[in-house]
């Protein structure tokens, strides 16, 4: 009855290390920053008219900014130099704009010396510092540390905790594509685009790729990450790049794109969260931060530029969800998203702050006790979101050959053209949420948290949105039959949809109604101090927290399942 | 390799599939200044596009080629021009899908609808129909086949005025800045003026709407009402465009621009109109069926208020000239008492969209 899942550790696909993008990346380090930092320069150039006075506002701008920034907002991880540093940027500036007698094309050369600093400094910051050795340690310890906690839980005795009878596959079961992203990646160049519901995504992931043999990806880690010591040795360790969040100007968007399309013609596998950050409503991400996913779009024409049109030069779109029972930062998430669409009508209570403490208790709790994750990886596709065969060649909705290159062709020459770029960059999210919604597997939480909500909805038709999470949780109670009756039509529903593909189910949803109920209810956000959804000693169906019962109801959001109610 | 040859020599003759009196219009428009090769369905009719120069009679500009043959016509283009009618687009577009690839730009011109239903459904067994089963000419072609840098051309282009030489202009609506440059480059010229929209749904949208208001409007001319009757239903006719394209994901910048308000008022005056003449035809007593029998291409607006109809039974909108034009249609209800109806329908505000 039950699926299989990938129990056994792969095949490295690439035996040796020194094959491995990002270790060639590592060592070629210096030369690659410089080059980043070049075509990034070409790139605002182009954008700025190579006009001296656009130019020069761009610079001010961001001059500006980053002034504000440092002073505003400074964090642990800011180098001590960049006082410094844009002092001297502002002075250069002054000196240029009080030469008066210099022509058009002088002050045009001085200014892009000035943008040549700050897209070299830009980029050293941006770069990765990838370790190998710090690599195998990290993945070792993730790795040992997760099974010995594992296995100290659910095998009983001292002894338990060298026993190797679970291992953390059983627990984090990773369904899907996995052959062909394992075949496609010694190929070509793949970019995972996982959805992002916690912090643990990005451990989770990387810890996956190792597993299923795949030299490491790297990825853009918000800078804020790396303010915590441990966990800049592990992002570091990782491949992991920086994103400053905090820099919105466009010389450092432009770098930071560049960097990531530099990589990923480099051959280097990346990792997107296209969501841009976790869902903070719960919901599958239904809108993408298309920024990071255009730089795919952009490398792809480039290697067609640039004559490369076998499949060493393709790259590869692979769609990935996270399913948990559980997410740790749920309570805030939910708050954080209600009080933005709501703005007054929902007041935020005290902020719960996430620490390492926090988390660590969380790991412990979850290794111990149940609540499964379920990775699926998704079919590939090409940067235009056509599936590709196992050849890696793209194929039309009736499984004709066709050559992504003709996209990028005009007049029958390959040309750059920055808004079709941006509309198939459209396409391609959109195409991304489609197959999120196909790969999603529903878990039984997913579907006693859905219902309740809707039933709950229901019965208050009345009520907005933010008016229903006020209720006073003690006067909702469902009647269990009531509620096994919904969660049943619901269920129906959910088996038809998955007839049709649009969907997929956890094998545990394949027990008698009455055990998912109890399955579902025992695990929806069971480590909250108030649980969501649970039953009372009546038999009822009780919640402690609206807010968190809608934030896991809205897992299920975007099927259509609503009407049903 | 041999392929980026093969398109470098032929890339610039231009593709017209369809040759009813728009398809040979434009064709005609674009054979001023591009090679073009139309494709029609039947042998006989291409036969007579390469002898003889015309197409089902209507003259053809002497250097445009015929084929009968999809492949063909995708092997020698690389932009398409579709010019068939709503009910047979489908079929055509699966027809060419096995040949188009994504370096074809494909521009259409037809203002009509399609469903997509599931299997075994019609639009006489469904009550209700959901935007999504509603597809656009556009959202066809991106449906059926690879084509992604799709366009769509609208605007009051009555094919009679254009095979004149009479001055015009239209609309090329596309999501793609290049398919809009394209188009203007290839249709411009002195006597016909080319305007670009980025909003292709509400381009199509405004262009396949104004199809039942032409109807309307051809029933009240029928009826023999004047100016006053006719001011009344383009402008309340408008508001109505106006919020059905709303509701089906078009702008409102669109519905008053030359595809729609622009179209609106040629179709709505002209004796030419497929659309008017079903309307002018009915109030003179035919029937619907009797009309369409005799007409020798589709009046679009027919189909477009059965779709409409079931569109605002699942949508649970309210569009009074729509709701009762398809009662005249296809309930049998006379003109007359329609017009009461709507005499008598409380409208209380004049401009409620801006």
């Amino acid at each position: 009855m039950e699926e299989k899942y990938i129990k056994h550790r792969y095949e490295p696909i690439l035996p040796s290390k020194d094959e491995w993008p990002v270790v060639k990346l590592a060592r070629e380090r210096k030369e690659f920053v410089s080059r980043v930092s070049a075509s990034a320069q070409d790139k605002i150039l182009t954008l700025t008219g190579k006009n001296p006075d656009i130019l020069k506002e761009e610079l001010e701008t961001t001059l500006y900014r980053e002034k504000l920034r440092i002073k505003q907002n400074p964090w642990v991880v800011d180098p001590d130099d960049e006082g410094e540093f844009w002092g001297k940027v502002k002075a250069a500036l002054l000196q240029i704009n009080s030469e008066t007698k210099l022509n058009r094309s002088k002050r045009l050369e001085a200014y892009k010396e000035i943008l040549e600093r700050i897209t070299n400094r830009y980029s050293e910051e941006i770069a990765s510092n990838f370790n190998h050795q710090h690599y195998k340690f990290t993945r070792s310890v993730v790795t040992y540390g997760f099974s010995r906690l594992l296995n100290a839980a659910r095998v009983k005795g001292f002894k338990s905790i060298f026993s190797n009878q679970y291992t953390l596959q059983d627990k984090i079961q990773i369904t899907g594509e996995t052959d062909q992203l394992r075949d496609l990646a010694t190929k070509g160049t793949i970019v995972m685009v996982p959805t992002h519901f916690s912090n643990l995504d990005s451990i989770l992931i990387g810890w996956i790729i190792s597993v299923l043999g795949l030299p490491p990806f790297i990825y853009g880690a918000g800078l804020n990450l790396f303010n915590i010591s441990i966990f800049a040795y592990f992002m570091n360790a990782l491949g992991a790049y920086k994103v400053d969040r905090r820099k919105k100007n466009l010389m450092y968007l432009e770098t930071l794109k560049t960097y990531s399309k530099e990589a990923i013609q480099f051959g280097c596998h990346s990792l997107f969260f296209p969501g841009g950050t976790r869902s903070r409503s719960g919901m599958i991400e239904s809108k993408l931060k298309l920024g990071l996913l255009s730089t795919a779009i952009e490398a792809q024409r480039t290697n067609y530029q640039n004559d490369i049109n076998d499949i060493s030069g393709k790259i590869f779109i692979v769609p990935v969800t996270i399913n948990y029972h559980f997410v740790l930062e749920a309570p805030s998430l939910i708050k954080d998203y209600l009080s933005i669409t709501g703005q007054e009508r929902y007041y935020k209570e005290n902020d719960e702050f996430s620490n390492s403490y926090k988390i660590s208790k969380f790991l412990v709790k979850f290794f111990t006790k149940g609540s499964d994750i379920s990775v699926s990886v998704g079919k590939a596709m090409d940067v235009l979101g056509n599936y590709v065969d196992e050849n890696g060649d793209s194929l039309d909705k009736y499984g004709r050959k066709i050559d992504p290159r003709d996209y990028f062709i005009s007049n029958n020459q390959i040309t750059v053209d920055q808004q079709r770029e941006e509309e198939y960059t459209n396409m391609l999210g959109k195409r991304i949420v489609e197959e999120f919604h196909k790969i999603n597997r529903v878990f039984s939480s997913h579907l006693v948290a859905f219902t309740a909500f809707e039933l709950i909805k229901l019965r208050n038709n009345k009520l907005d949105l933010f008016d229903l999470i006020r209720l006073p949780e003690e006067e909702i109670f469902l009647p269990y039959q009531e509620f096994r009756e919904a969660c049943e039509m619901v269920y129906e529903r959910i088996l038809s949809l998955k007839e049709d593909g649009q969907i997929n189910i956890a094998p545990h949803m394949k027990r008698s109604m009455d055990e998912i109920i109890s399955h579902g209810l025992d695990n929806v956000g069971m480590y909250h101090a108030k649980r969501p959804l649970i039953k009372n000693r009546q038999g009822d169906i009780v919640t402690e927290d609206m807010s968190l019962l809608y934030f896991y109801h809205n897992r299920l959001h975007g099927y259509g399942l609503e009407k049903l109610f | 390799m041999d392929m980026a040859l093969k398109n470098s020599s032929k890339s610039s003759t231009i593709g017209v599939v369809g040759v009813g009196s728009f398809g040979t219009a434009i064709a005609n428009m674009l054979a001023e200044k591009s090679e073009v090769m139309v494709y029609a369905r039947k042998p006989e009719v291409v036969d007579e596009i390469n002898t003889q120069s015309s197409a089902q009679g209507k003259a053809l500009h002497a250097s445009i080629q015929g084929t009968f043959d999809p492949e063909t016509l995708c092997k020698e283009c690389n932009i398409l021009f579709f010019m068939v009618p709503s009910s047979g687009f489908q079929e055509v577009a699966r027809k060419f899908a096995p040949f188009l690839h994504p370096y074809h730009l494909v521009i259409h011109g037809t203002k009509g609808l399609c469903l997509n239903l599931p299997e075994g459904q019609t639009l006489d067994t469904v009550k209700k129909i959901k935007r999504s089963q509603i597809l656009t000419m556009s959202e066809v072609i991106q449906q059926e086949t690879v084509a992604v840098r799709v366009g769509c051309l609208a605007g009051p282009n009555l094919a009679k005025e254009l095979s004149k030489g009479q001055p015009a202009a239209t609309v090329i609506a596309s999501k793609y800045n290049e398919v809009i440059m394209e188009g203007q480059r290839l249709l411009r010229s002195d006597k016909f003026q080319v305007y670009g929209n980025s909003d292709i749904i509400g381009v199509e949208l405004s262009g396949v709407l104004k199809n039942i208001i032409a109807i309307a409007s051809g029933a009240l001319a029928g009826l023999g009402l004047g100016e006053n009757a006719r001011g009344l239903l383009i402008s309340r006719g408008m508001v109505e465009m106006a919020h059905l394209s709303n509701a089906l994901g078009g702008s409102l910048k669109s519905v008053i621009g030359l595809a729609g308000i622009g179209d609106l008022v040629a179709t709505c005056n002209s004796v030419d109109s497929r659309n008017f003449t079903v309307g002018y035809r009915l109030a003179k007593g035919e029937s619907l069926t009797e009309i369409q029998a005799s007409m020798e291409e589709v009046a679009e607006g027919v189909n477009t208020v059965k779709i409409i109809k079931g569109f605002l039974e699942a949508a649970d909108l309210r569009a009074p000239i729509t709701e009762n034009l398809y009662r005249v249609l296809f309930e049998d209800l006379e003109i007359e008492e329609a017009l009461q109806f709507l005499m008598k329908y409380p409208f209380n505000v004049d401009v409620d969209f801006v």
